[in-house]
């Protein structure tokens, strides 16, 4: 044990030093987003497969998506990617108050982010550019254009299910920062949700441009 | 600072770290957003995946910190990515061959598809539907009938492969 260690409450008693106990965290952390890589692999998959088989429908329902919220959206999650990533660098720092600011811009770029996404989501229903069956929008040359709108709703769908998650436990993580449970000596809750949320702006920056650009 | 001492390294990053790589990040999302509306045929989907995959290697190396942490980390990562590529490069093996054997033709896949039935069974073995009420019957071995020219569409629908219907001789060769 690191003899500034010994005082660390933090500290579990089956770890042999705080460094330990915080890799131990991140690998864990490391693991559980490679299930979500993996989830969303499949998602990815699916959307590989059925432009492979139908590159007309995606190319023609592609341009019923919105090119300027879809860029907005981007920066959007880019700036909260670089508030959560400086609000982990506070933390290092000791600077809780700060911290704590940080991730709350976070938590609103998010809900930002998810206001755009309602905006278009209710747009789509509203002229019937849905999934499946549900689809009834005629404006869309080709067979079966609602292929590409299954593809759509399931990704940014998942995707967003994911946004909403990360507000939740970012949100709770700004009320303790600003209630001192972190420090300089232990910030291992908000470094793993800066991992997470990271991952999350890593799989928006791939559907970006394979929904709204390339379609 | 004071507890950067007691690790082995002190993690903690300059700031025009995080300021400079998020500012690439913007200028990299209006490249490409840029270049779509540049008719590059094929390439307008190689480009953006690039570029899309430098601003996510980016995210990686340095906003969770990749490039700093322990290499088992980095590992843990590539080994997702790479059984992504494998799954996803497999699939499609299988999935841009078919045509060879078959002629396929897209047919609309209308609301009243047996894909949407709440009511029709599959066959998980073979992943159709079962025969009911208005279906064409299935042979003992599983295989869909070879479908009508005047045949209503969406009842042969084959579950395994939607948005394509099989025609011609050679039906049923799994």
């Amino acid at each position: 044990m690191k003899p500034s260690d010994h005082d660390n409450e933090h500290l579990l008693h089956h770890f042999s030093d705080m460094d330990q106990q915080r890799e131990s965290a991140k690998l864990g952390m490391w693991i559980f987003l490679i299930t979500e890589l993996l989830l969303f692999g499949g998602l990815f998959g699916f959307y590989t497969f059925y432009r492979a088989w139908n590159p007309d429908i995606f190319h023609n329902a592609h341009a019923a998506l919105d090119v300027r919220a879809g860029t907005a959206n981007t920066i959007v999650l880019i700036l909260s990617s670089v508030t959560i990533a400086l609000a982990v660098r506070s933390l290092q720092l000791d600077r809780r108050r700060r911290a704590g600011k940080f991730l709350l811009a976070t938590v609103a770029l998010a809900a930002v982010f998810m206001v755009i996404k309602y905006f278009e989501y209710s747009h789509k229903i509203h002229l019937g550019q849905l999934p499946g069956k549900y689809y009834h929008y005629t404006g869309i040359e080709g067979t079966n254009p609602h292929i590409f709108f299954s593809v759509y709703f399931t990704l940014t769908g998942l995707h967003g299910l994911h946004v909403l998650a990360g507000m939740g436990f970012i949100a709770w993580l700004a009320i303790r920062t600003f209630r001192n449970h972190f420090s300089a000596a232990y910030f291992t809750p908000v470094e793993m949700a800066g991992l997470y949320w990271h991952l999350v702006d890593m799989i928006w920056i791939y559907l970006f441009p394979l929904l709204y650009l390339v379609g | 600072m004071a507890h950067a001492t007691a690790h082995k390294k002190p993690h903690v990053l300059p700031l025009k770290v995080y300021l400079r790589v998020g500012a690439a990040l913007l200028v990299l999302t209006l490249v490409t957003v840029a270049v779509s509306f540049v008719h590059l045929g094929p390439y307008n989907l190689v480009v953006a995946m690039l570029i899309a995959s430098l601003k996510a290697t980016l995210v990686a190396l340095f906003f969770m910190h990749l490039l700093y942490d322990s290499k088992l980390y980095f590992l843990v990562f590539a080994s997702a990515l790479g059984t992504i590529a494998l799954f996803i490069v497999l699939t499609l093996f299988d999935t841009l061959r078919r045509g060879d054997i078959y002629e396929e033709v897209s047919r609309p896949i209308t609301p009243d598809a047996v894909i949407y039935s709440d009511t029709a069974r599959f066959d998980t073995a073979h992943g159709q539907a079962l025969p009911e009420e208005g279906l064409m019957p299935l042979d003992t071995a599983g295989i869909v009938s070879p479908p009508l020219d005047t045949g209503e569409i969406g009842e042969q629908v084959d579950t395994s492969d939607i948005g394509r219907i099989r025609t011609g001789p050679g039906e049923g060769g799994r």
